[in-house]
């Protein structure tokens, strides 16, 4: 598979703070990779090393298999980061007619880039009566405009309505429909989980995790229970080899993690052939958001 | 070449703060002196017209023109600076890099334009320096006419000079306003270094050395006209001569502000994380 963008050994300092610390990974053509970290985990000065707008301290990167330079590779790439940043005073159109003076694309792409955006009504507004939510999508479809072969977005739901998240979501999930590589930066788990195939998960500048989302979430789960009896039920559990720890929460919900799989029926008839009566049981594998907060609290 | 200036452009005169400011300080200029070419009735008392008095013969009327059309140049810093504050406060200098421009081009961007406005601002000033003197001027011969026109040439240099500097301060501290405050301190600087060096040597070795300070070396480049108007007038008085034209070592010490400050500001940029 085609290699978009590698990463080695990158390491950002600002001053005695390393914002970054000596980060590699690869993206593939293709795939859809989020960045997960924290607010001040690295992910945007990341982004804005790649992007030419930060400088880096120590290692490499290279776009492309290194066939070209940072500069002329960006070309190639459509990036937001954080905020919309475009000419208050300037309309949709001029806007992006900017945008394609310096990329050097034609200009006829921006009816139909607006198009996927739905801002063709107000292509003629401008830029400093946009919502932020449109604003946000103005800049989703500057970054369409040379049919990029991979999307950056940094935080493209930050600070907008419900609506507007659910907007912006939907146009990326048609964007990678079309097989655009994306790599999104982000600290909302759910919306990396949705949308991303890949993860590279960072806390103050370290990588914790790099790969497949579902190979992240590979344990076997655990249960949620209750019983008559709890006393007898956690004693038993923890005699049970298939158990790993095992915690009892506030509202005396016991919380058994699984360390080989299990079924839900089978663990039910175990529990009556020992006389205990389950009030509550409920088997669930861990969600992203745990994951990450596992991965991320204790390191 | 095109690119970058067609970009710049396109950023400039959407904007009607800088369309204005632009309008003032390359054609208002031109307006004025054309005005005043103009025969001028105040209120039937009597009739006042410059080109009677000679003020507008050839060849010292492009030192005039040149010297009067250059003080406007402070309306078109503030264009310079702002272009640059702008670009900052709306953080589309960091958009424009993620777009594909690199930060060579941004600074060529900018310089490319103040070399194309000052350039324009010397064509007019050609055209209607030379069609008021030809109107007014009591010599037509072609040698006379073009004697003195390297008053052009230091025009556009010194344009070319004092945005560059304007480009410099404004990258340096990313606000408009403040940008402009740094040009009147370096202003006050200026005249402080050669109080202290005066007072050192001697007003003489001073001034030699202000010379090379760059606001000053701008300056130096087209001299006040008004004693070499009236020199004109009072050919005898020699205790009024002084050195007014054009020397071609000045025009290297402000070439050289003028590299320096677009180097500057690159490298700046360059070390900047934005």
């Amino acid at each position: 598979m085609e290699t978009i963008l590698k990463i080695e050994n990158l390491t950002k300092k600002f001053g005695s703070l390393t914002a970054v610390n000596n980060l590699s990974f690869t993206i593939k053509k293709g795939n859809v990779y989020g960045i997960l970290g924290p607010n001040g985990s690295g992910k945007s000065t990341t982004l804005g090393i790649v992007l030419n707008v930060v400088n880096k301290t120590e290692g490499q990167f290279q776009w492309f298999d290194g066939t070209m330079t940072t500069h002329e590779a960006l070309k190639h790439v459509g990036a937001i980061i954080e905020r919309p940043n475009f000419y208050p005073y300037m309309t949709a159109v001029q806007n992006l007619k900017l945008v394609c003076k310096i990329k050097g694309v034609d200009i006829s792409k921006i009816e139909e880039k607006l198009e996927i955006v739905g801002l063709l009504e107000r292509k003629h507004s401008k830029f400093s009566t946009f919502s932020l939510g449109m604003k946000q999508r103005l800049a989703i479809a500057s970054a369409l405009l040379n049919d990029p072969q991979i999307l950056i977005l940094d935080e493209p739901t930050n600070g907008l309505d419900p609506q507007g998240i659910h907007q912006i979501r939907e146009i990326i999930k048609q964007i990678a429909a079309k097989g655009t590589t994306i790599l999104l930066a982000s600290h909302l788990l759910d919306e990396v989980e949705k949308v991303c195939s890949h993860v590279v998960v960072l806390r103050k500048g370290v990588k914790l995790y790099s790969g497949r989302v579902d190979a992240m979430i590979s344990t076997h789960g655990f249960f949620e229970v209750t019983s008559n009896n709890n006393s007898k039920l956690i004693e038993l559990l923890e005699n049970h080899n298939a158990f790993g720890t095992i915690k009892v929460n506030d509202n005396q919900m016991i919380t058994a993690h699984l360390n080989e799989p299990m079924l839900s029926e089978d663990f039910n008839k175990f529990m009556f052939d020992n006389q205990i009566i389950l009030t509550h049981l409920v088997q669930r594998k861990e969600s992203l958001e745990e994951q990450f907060l596992q991965l991320t609290d204790h390191n | 070449m095109f690119r970058l200036l067609n970009l710049e452009l396109q950023k400039l005169l959407l904007n009607r703060a800088s369309r204005v400011l632009i309008f003032i300080s390359f054609i208002l200029p031109f307006f004025v002196i054309l005005l005043s070419s103009l025969k001028i009735n105040v209120f039937g008392f009597f009739t006042l017209e410059l080109g009677e008095l000679g003020v507008f013969n050839f060849p010292l009327i492009w030192h005039l023109t040149t010297f009067f059309a250059s003080q406007f140049k402070f309306f078109f810093a503030i264009v310079v600076v702002s272009m640059i504050g702008n670009e900052y406060s709306n953080k589309t200098i960091k958009q424009n890099l993620i777009d594909g421009l690199s930060k060579k081009e941004f600074i060529l961007s900018k310089f490319y334009t103040i070399v194309f406005f000052s350039l324009i601002s010397t064509i007019l000033i050609f055209f209607i320096t030379l069609s008021i003197g030809l109107y007014y001027s009591s010599y037509n011969e072609v040698s006379i006419i073009f004697t003195n026109i390297e008053f052009l040439l230091a025009y556009f240099v010194k344009l070319v000079g004092f945005f560059s500097l304007c480009l410099f301060f404004g990258m340096l501290v990313k606000r408009s306003a403040f940008a402009l405050g740094f040009l009147f301190i370096l202003f006050i600087a200026e005249w402080i270094a050669f109080g202290i060096l005066a007072w050192k040597f001697n007003s003489k070795t001073a001034e030699s050395i202000q010379n090379f300070f760059p606001l000053k070396s701008m300056y130096k480049l087209i001299d006040e006209p008004f004693q070499r108007i009236t020199m004109s007038k009072f050919p005898d008085k020699v205790n009024l001569a002084y050195d007014y034209s054009v020397h071609a070592y000045e025009i290297i010490i402000v070439l050289g502000w003028t590299f320096l400050f677009v180097f500057l500001s690159y490298k700046l940029l360059k070390r900047r994380d934005l």
